[in-house]
Parts: structure tokens; C-alpha cells; sequence
């Protein structure tokens, strides 16, 4: 039989590292594939799993016994996805040259940064309309990737994503249909065409 | 008839929406929300369609070799920090704390101050085998109350206060495990690894056992012979304690 997450987490609670090994095989593809979505990059991906279960570990403490364990880790895997692509994009603008500011309010500019540019193995292994869609998911901003990802693939309620992202419900509800809502604009047209 | 709004419909896509028996009663009677439900279906797909690299049924263990020695990495900074000068970190401090607790009254008198001054290797392997060999008698006496217990009659027994016992167990078990290993005692850290476990056990037990409950749990402690372990290693460890003081401790400066 198998042993549940939240026995599991118990055990490594209590010190033992077996059963925090366990854990960590049993959700590293969960989270990979979670990953890739949001840095549309597999070593940034295998990095964000690493950097997830150190966390995971280093919190474990701080897990509640009546939480779901997988959808912590997708709040701490988001987390370190969002400090990954931030870094990304301060690196970014570092390099690049100052030019004409249009969005002057650091939380609101921030928002608004396309998430990242796809990186070229997802440009090589998908056709035209895999590109498209790349370069559309790259085009969201990082909340919208992240609260598009959780409801679309991750299937987490609207709650779910609230509390993972720290947003209210209806802010998380408008990140998620305006994701959907950019997506649809940017690909509308090819995907019927190749109808 | 007015006509579902995109917000509308991708709520009903993902099965949120407030009235979704009127709104699939209006796709059902609207020719034109109906192909736009489906052009949003379609791209939707084509997102879903996009490809994510595949990684291999080893790829969870290689997950866990890559950080398991990152995790050690951590914790053996933790540990290495408790008795160095200036580099106390809290973790450190506490594990000083606990130990100290171990041994309040026999070494130190009450005014003493905690003061992170250097401490010889003799003293701390001295306060170490104390607070060791006092976790082994605690241990010790959780585990003969579980295996010396009546089963009930009836109904279940309460074993919570052994558990809260075992939780508090194990959380100095494992620092004095990881400080045994460091210290290269290799045979009372192989111990500790085992009564670890069994108190692990102990404390995620149901808190009401039945008796067939309790005669599992008794037959697991007694197949490990874990009881028999901790009382060789206890005396080992306490036949060890007198050891010399140092001769002459150095002050800090």
C-alpha cells in the first residue's frame, strides 16, 4: 500500500530523510513539467526542482498537517520560478540600454514584463503553431503565466491559485482570463487556419 | 438574446461559472457562442499541445542525489557552528541550549552565563556523553512503558503521552545522531539512526491503539532489538562518562 504525502511529511517533520527522499521522487516530474511551463527552459526547469525541495526541506517545519503537500510545493516551485524569471529580466534590463519608460510604478511595471522569451530548444522542438503559442505564453506577465499554468495544466481552484500566489480571489480570477484572453488574441488566427 | 461574453465563456471552459445550466442552455440555442466556445477550445488545445520535454522514471532519484548532499551541506554548517567562538548561529545556540538543559546543575553552577567562550574537546565530548546517555534513558523507559503495556480488554489504549514523549525524542535524537556521526562514534550514531526510527514510528502511531495494534507495534520494537541496543550503548556511554576534566580550560580572550 502506498504511504501517503501526509505521512510521509510527518516522518521527515520528525527527521527522517528516507521518507523527504521518497517525497521528492514521487513529485519531481509533477514539478519539472510545472516548471518548463513557466520558464519555457529545461535546465532553468531542472533548477526550480532542485531549488523547490531545499526549500520544501529547509520549510518543512512550517508545513501545516492539513495542507495538500502538492500543492505547497507548487506555491514554493512557483516562488522560485518568479525569483528566477525576475532575475532573468533585472539581468535583462541591466544589459540592456535605458530607453522610454512607459510603465514608471515598479510593482505595476513589473507585473506587466513579459514573462521571458522562449528559449530555443522550445522553438526547435515545436512547429509554427508551437512557436506561436511559446512566444504567446512568453508574451503574459508573470502572474498570469503562473495563475494560467496552475488552472490550466495544474488544475488548482481559483482559491488554490489565490492562496499560492497571494492574490484575492477575483484578482486571480482576471490574471487567469486575461491570460486565456491574450492567448486567444495572439493565436486565434493561426490555430484556425490550421483547422 | 444577448450573447455569452468571453468572460463567460471561459469561465464555463473551466467549469466556473456562475450559472452554467443557463449558459449551456444558451451554447445549446446560439449558433455564434457556440463556434466561439469552440475557437476557444481550439487554442486552448494548441497550448496544451505544446511539448515538454520528457524526463525519465530515474529522473525523481536523480532530483534527490543531486540536493541530498545539499541538504547535508546545511546541516553540517548548523552543527559545525554550535561550539565555535563567533560563530554561534541560533540553531547552534539552541543545540548548546539543549545540551546545557541536559546537564544544568551537574557542571555549571545556575549564575553561569552561557557565553559562547571556547569550550575544550574534552568538555564537550563530556557534556555530550551526559546529555547522550540521559536521551537513552528516556528513550529507554518510552520504550519498555510501550512494550510492557496490557493490552486492553476492550476498546483501545491511549498511548498519547508516549508519543508526545517519542516527538520529543526525536528531535533530540536526531542532533545528538548527526553530532554522534560527526564525532566519528560511529557505532552510537548507527544506534540513534535505529531509535530514530522506531520513535518515529512511535509518535505517527495512531493515538488509541487496539490490541492488535499494540501487539504490532510492541513485536516491531522487539524485532529490531532496539530496547537491548539502547541499554549496551547507554552503559558504554555512561561507563565513559567520568572522563577528565581538562587541565586547564582556555579563556577566551
Amino acid at each position: 500500500m502506498e504511504i501517503s504525502d501526509a505521512a510521509r511529511v510527518v516522518q521527515a517533520q520528525a527527521g527522517d530523510r528516507e521518507a523527504f527522499r521518497l517525497l521528492v521522487e514521487r513529485h519531481s516530474h509533477t514539478l519539472f513539467r510545472l516548471a518548463y511551463r513557466m520558464t519555457g527552459n529545461e535546465y532553468d526547469a531542472e533548477e526550480i526542482v532542485q531549488d523547490t525541495f531545499l526549500r520544501a526541506y529547509r520549510r518543512l517545519d512550517r508545513f501545516e498537517a492539513r495542507a495538500n503537500f502538492g500543492t505547497w510545493l507548487y506555491r514554493i516551485a512557483v516562488n522560485c520560478s518568479l525569483d528566477l524569471l525576475r532575475k532573468r529580466k533585472t539581468d535583462e534590463q541591466r544589459r540592456a540600454a535605458p530607453s522610454e519608460s512607459d510603465e514608471p510604478d515598479g510593482a505595476d511595471a513589473f507585473d506587466k514584463m513579459p514573462t521571458s522569451h522562449p528559449a530555443p530548444d522550445r522553438l526547435v522542438l515545436s512547429g509554427e503553431v508551437g512557436r506561436h503559442v511559446a512566444v504567446a505564453l512568453a508574451a503574459l506577465s508573470q502572474v498570469e503565466r503562473a495563475a494560467f499554468e496552475l488552472r490550466h495544466f495544474e488544475g488548482l481552484s481559483i482559491e488554490e491559485i489565490g492562496r499560492t500566489l497571494g492574490l484575492r480571489e477575483s484578482a486571480t480570477k482576471n490574471s487567469v482570463f486575461r491570460a486565456v484572453q491574450k492567448l486567444r488574441k495572439a493565436l486565434e488566427p493561426l490555430v484556425i487556419r490550421n483547422r | 438574446m444577448t450573447h455569452l461574453s468571453e468572460e463567460q465563456l471561459i469561465a464555463l471552459r473551466y467549469g466556473e461559472a456562475k450559472d452554467r445550466a443557463a449558459a449551456e442552455q444558451h451554447l445549446g440555442s446560439c449558433g455564434e457562442c457556440r463556434e466561439n466556445f469552440e475557437r476557444l477550445h481550439h487554442v486552448l488545445a494548441a497550448v496544451e499541445a505544446m511539448p515538454v520535454p520528457k524526463r525519465d522514471a530515474d529522473y525523481g532519484r536523480r532530483v534527490w542525489r543531486r540536493i541530498a548532499p545539499r541538504l547535508d551541506e546545511r546541516e553540517r554548517i548548523d552543527w559545525q557552528g554550535w561550539f565555535l567562538p563567533g560563530r554561534l548561529t541560533l540553531a547552534g545556540a539552541m543545540a548548546v541550549l539543549v545540551l546545557a538543559a541536559f546537564v544544568a546543575g551537574r557542571f555549571w553552577r545556575p549564575e553561569g552565563q552561557p557565553a559562547p567562550a571556547p569550550i575544550s574537546a574534552e568538555v564537550r565530548e563530556r557534556i555530550l556523553l551526559v546529555a547522550v546517555g540521559e536521551h537513552l534513558d528516556r528513550s529507554q523507559m518510552v520504550l519498555i512503558e510501550l512494550v510492557n503495556a496490557n493490552p486492553p480488554a476492550a476498546g483501545e489504549v491511549n498511548i498519547s503521552g508516549e508519543q508526545r514523549r517519542a516527538r520529543e525524542l526525536v528531535t533530540a535524537n536526531r542532533l545528538y545522531r548527526q553530532t554522534a556521526s560527526q564525532a566519528g562514534e560511529t557505532a552510537v550514531a548507527s544506534v540513534l539512526d535505529e531509535l530514530e526510527r522506531v520513535l518515529v514510528e512511535i509518535a505517527n502511531s495512531p493515538t488509541e491503539v487496539s490490541a492488535a495494534q499494540l501487539d504490532q507495534l510492541q513485536k516491531r520494537i522487539e524485532s529490531k532489538g532496539i530496547l537491548f541496543k539502547v541499554r549496551i550503548i547507554g552503559s558504554e556511554v555512561r561507563g565513559r562518562k567520568p572522563a577528565p576534566a581538562p587541565a586547564s580550560p582556555r579563556q577566551s580572550s
